[in-house]
C-alpha cells in the first residue's frame, strides 16, 4: 500500500523527520507512539502534502506511485486520507456541499460519473448513521462551532463518505470521552476491510484496545525507533515515555 | 502650467463639450444650479489631492479616457432589456439618464407614482436637491448642472408594495460620452418598497456615468435597497446616493459591484430623527486594473439610532479596492448604537485595498465599534479541502464564495440572489 524509505523533511531549515522507514501493506493497521513533538504529526503532514514542510531526502510510494510528486488533492484522489488532529472550521461552506465537491472531483478524477444527488443523500444517511453524527451537524458549516469530539467524529464520517485506500489518523482519540472514542473506534473497524490500510496515530494506548492494530511504532525525535506487535503498546503504556527517552537519549 | 490651470482645463473642457447638448433644467431651483456652477469653477473634478478622492483621481480618468466626449447616445427596443429585467418585479428603465415611459412596464401596483423630473408639482420640486448639495461634491455639481430628465419616484401613505420594484439605468452609446442620471426616491409616511437598482452598459462606447440619487424616508418608512453594477469594462462611474431617514425609518442598501473599470459609490446617509435606522453592505469583486471605491457616510443626528456596515471586498490582479467609512455622532444623538466592519481578501501582490475607518463622535453616551481586517486566502483551510480531494482551483471558490455569502445573504429577491450567484462564481 505504502512504502516510506528515508524520509527526511524540515520546516523552516529545522529538519523534523529524520530519516523514516515504514512499510503498511493492504488489510493492516499500524499505530504510531510517541511523546509530543516527535514528529507524528509532520509525518501525516508530509505524507497529505502540506507545502509548508519540506522533503530533502527519501521517497513514498503509494499503490506503485511516486506519492511525493502528487499534489495534495491527487493524494486524495489516490485514495490517501488524512483525519486531521486539529480539524480546520471553515464558516460558510457547507458541510453538505464540501463533501459533494469532494466525492465528485474523486470520482471525476478516476473518470465516472457525478454522483446522483439522491444515492449521495443515501449515503450521507447511512455514514452519518455510523459515526453517530448529528443532522444538523452535517447540514451546518464545515466544523464551525463543533465541540471537540464532534470535530473527530466529522473527520471519521468524511473518511466514510470518500473510502480511502489508506487513512491515517492523527491522534482522532485525543480529548474524546469513553463513548466517543467507542463511536469513532466502531466506525474505523467497520471501515476496515481486506483492501484498504490503516495508520493511527496515538498518544496513549487506550484507542488500542478498541483498534487492535497489527504492528506498533515508536516515533521518537523524528525516528522510528521501535517496532513490535501490539504488546509493544502496553509495555510502553507501562514503563512511560520517560523510560523511552532515557533508552534512545543515548543511542543518539 | 501651473496645477490649478490644469485642473480647471479638464473641468472647463468638459463642461464646454457638455453645454452643446444640455436641456434647460426646470426641477432644479436656479440657486442650487449657481451653486453647483460655482462649486465646479472653484474646485473642480476632484483628482487624488483631494481628502476623498486619495485613491480614486476621477480628474486624471477623465483626462485620459474622455478626451473628447461626444455625448453619442442611441436609442433602445424593448427586447434590448430584455435581459437585465427581473420578473418577480415591476422593472422602470432610465435610457441614457432620462426615464423612460416606453421601456418601462406597466406599475399595477397602488400607491406608486412615477414621472419623469420635468412633470413634478412645485411640492415635489422643493425636494429636489435637498439632500445631495453641489457644494459637497463636484460631482453632485456636474450632476445638478447637466442632468437630463430623470425619474421621480413615489410610494404614497401606508402602502406596502408586495413586488420589488426594479430601476434598470442603462447607457448606450457608441463613441465616448457621459451621462448624468438622475433620481428622486420618496417612501411616505408608513410605507414599504424593495428597490433594486441595476446599472448597465449596452453599447460599444466608453461611458462615464454620473449618478444622483435622493433617497427620502419619511416617518416609519421602510426601504430596502440592492445596488447591482455590472456595467462592464468600457464604464467609468460614481454612484451618489444622498438618503435622509427620518423617525421610525429603516434604510437598507445592500451594494454588489462586480464589473466596471472605475467604480466610485459616495453613500450618504444621513439620519435625521430619533429612533431610526440604517443599514450599508457592500461587495465587490475586482480584477485587472479595476478600481472600486466604497465611501460611506453615516450622519447621527438625533438619539437612538442604530447603523450597521458590513463591507466586503476580493481584489485580484493589479486591481484596487477601498473602503471609507465616517460615521458623525452629533452632539444630540445620544444612545447611538454604529457598527462598522470593513473584511477583504487579497488574491495578489500587485492588488491592493485600502481601508479607512473615520468615527468623529460628539455625544457620550453611545456604542461605537468598528473593525477592519485584509487578508489572503486562509492556507489551512485550503489545505484541508485540497486533502479532501477538491481541486486546487474549485476550493479558493469555495473558500471565496463562503467569504462572500455573508454579503450575498442579505439580498432577499430569490431571482437577483441567483443571478449574483452566478455572476459571482463566472467572475471568480
Ligand atoms: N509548521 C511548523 N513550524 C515550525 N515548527 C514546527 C512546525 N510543525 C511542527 N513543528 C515542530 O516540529 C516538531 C514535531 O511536531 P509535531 O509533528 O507536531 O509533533 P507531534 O505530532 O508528534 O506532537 C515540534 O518540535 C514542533 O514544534
Ligand atoms: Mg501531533
Amino acid at each position: 500500500m505504502i512504502t516510506i524509505k528515508n524520509l527526511h523533511a524540515s520546516v523552516d531549515g529545522k529538519e523534523i523527520l529524520r530519516g523514516i522507514n515504514l512499510e503498511v501493506k493492504a488489510g493492516e493497521v499500524h499505530a504510531i507512539m510517541g511523546p509530543n513533538g516527535s514528529g507524528k504529526s509532520t509525518l501525516s503532514s508530509v505524507l497529505a502534502g502540506r507545502e509548508d514542510y519540506e522533503v530533502t531526502e527519501g521517497e513514498v510510494t503509494f499503490n506503485g506511485k511516486n506519492l511525493l510528486e502528487l499534489s495534495t488533492e491527487d493524494r486524495a484522489r489516490e485514495g490517501l486520507f488524512l483525519a486531521f488532529q486539529y480539524p480546520i472550521e471553515i464558516p460558510g461552506v457547507s458541510n453538505i456541499n464540501f463533501l459533494r465537491t469532494a466525492l465528485n472531483e474523486i470520482r471525476h478524477y478516476h473518470g465516472q460519473e457525478e454522483i446522483p444527488a439522491k444515492d449521495f443523500l443515501a449515503l450521507v444517511k447511512e455514514k452519518q448513521k455510523l459515526v453517530e453524527l448529528d443532522v444538523k451537524l452535517t447540514n451546518r458549516s464545515v466544523n464551525e462551532g463543533f465541540s471537540g469530539g464532534e470535530k473527530k467524529r466529522n473527520e471519521i464520517f468524511q473518511m466514510a463518505m470518500l473510502n480511502p485506500k489508506l487513512a491515517i489518523l492523527d491522534e482522532t482519540d485525543s480529548g474524546l470521552d469513553i463513548d466517543a472514542l467507542r463511536i469513532v473506534a466502531q466506525g474505523v473497524n467497520t471501515l476496515k476491510s481486506k483492501e484498504n490500510a490503516t495508520i493511527l496515530i496515538t498518544h496513549y494506548q487506550r484507542l488500542l484496545d478498541y483498534i487492535v492494530p497489527d504492528y506498533v511504532h515508536i516515533l521518537y525525535k523524528g525516528r522510528i525507533v521501535k517496532s513490535g506487535g501490539k504488546e509493544l503498546a502496553l509495555e510502553l503504556e507501562a514503563k512511560g515515555y520517560d523510560e523511552i527517552k532515557k533508552e534512545f537519549e543515548i543511542a543518539e | 502650467m501651473s496645477l490649478a490651470e490644469t485642473k480647471s482645463a479638464v473641468t472647463q473642457q468638459l463642461m464646454e463639450s457638455l453645454q452643446k447638448q444640455a436641456p434647460k433644467i426646470a426641477f432644479i431651483p436656479d440657486a442650487e444650479i449657481v451653486s453647483a456652477i460655482r462649486q465646479l469653477e472653484e474646485k473642480g473634478i476632484p483628482n487624488n489631492k483631494h481628502e476623498d478622492y486619495k485613491y480614486c483621481n476621477i480628474e486624471a480618468c477623465i483626462r485620459r479616457e474622455f478626451k473628447s466626449v461626444e455625448q453619442s447616445f442611441q436609442s433602445l427596443g424593448i427586447e434590448d432589456i430584455a435581459a437585465y429585467k427581473i420578473d418577480e418585479a415591476i422593472n422602470l428603465v432610465v435610457l441614457n439618464g432620462a426615464y423612460s415611459a416606453e421601456l418601462s412596464e406597466k406599475v399595477i401596483a397602488k400607491g406608486i407614482s412615477i414621472k419623469s423630473l420635468n412633470d413634478i408639482s412645485g411640492k415635489e420640486k422643493d425636494l429636489i436637491a435637498s439632500q445631495a448639495k453641489s457644494f459637497s461634491d463636484s460631482l453632485i455639481a456636474l450632476n445638478t448642472v447637466f442632468c437630463n430628465n430623470g425619474l421621480f419616484f413615489k410610494v404614497e401613505k401606508n402602502n406596502a408594495i408586495p413586488m420589488p420594484v426594479h430601476i434598470i439605468y442603462i447607457n448606450n452609446t457608441d463613441k465616448p460620452s457621459l451621462s448624468n442620471s438622475r433620481s428622486f426616491i420618496h417612501i411616505e409616511t408608513g410605507s414599504e418598497l424593495t428597490l433594486i437598482e441595476s446599472f448597465v452598459n449596452a453599447g460599444t462606447g466608453k461611458v462615464f456615468s454620473n449618478y444622483v440619487s435622493e433617497k427620502l424616508l419619511d416617518e416609519n418608512a421602510k426601504l430596502t435597497c440592492y445596488t447591482f453594477q455590472n456595467e462592464g469594462a468600457a464604464s467609468y462611474s460614481v454612484h451618489t446616493n444622498s438618503v435622509k431617514v427620518n423617525r421610525y425609518a429603516n434604510y437598507s442598501n445592500t451594494t454588489l459591484t462586480l464589473s466596471g473599470e472605475l467604480v466610485r459609490n459616495n453613500h450618504n446617509v444621513e439620519l435625521a430623527a430619533s429612533n431610526c435606522e440604517a443599514h450599508l453592505n457592500g461587495l465587490f469583486l475586482t480584477k485587472g486594473t479595476q478600481l472600486v471605491d466604497n465611501h460611506t457616510l453615516i450622519d447621527h443626528q438625533m438619539p437612538n439610532c442604530e447603523s450597521n456596515e458590513l463591507y466586503k471586498g476580493i481584489a485580484s490582479g493589479k486591481s484596487s479596492g477601498t473602503f471609507n467609512g465616517k460615521i458623525f455622532v452629533r452632539k444630540d444623538a445620544q444612545k447611538t448604537n454604529a457598527y462598522q466592519s470593513s473584511k477583504n481578501i487579497l488574491l495578489s501582490d500587485d492588488a491592493t485595498i485600502n481601508t479607512k475607518p473615520q468615527l468623529e463622535i460628539y455625544a457620550d453616551d453611545v456604542k461605537c465599534s468598528h473593525g477592519t481586517s485584509t487578508g489572503k486566502i486562509d492556507t489551512d483551510a485550503l489545505f484541508y479541502l485540497k486533502a479532501r480531494g477538491i481541486g486546487e482551483e474549485s476550493a479558493r471558490k469555495l473558500l471565496l464564495q463562503a467569504f462572500a455569502e455573508e454579503v450575498i445573504e442579505k439580498i432577499e429577491v430569490e431571482s437577483l440572489k441567483e443571478r449574483i450567484l452566478q455572476l459571482f462564481e463566472k467572475t471568480l
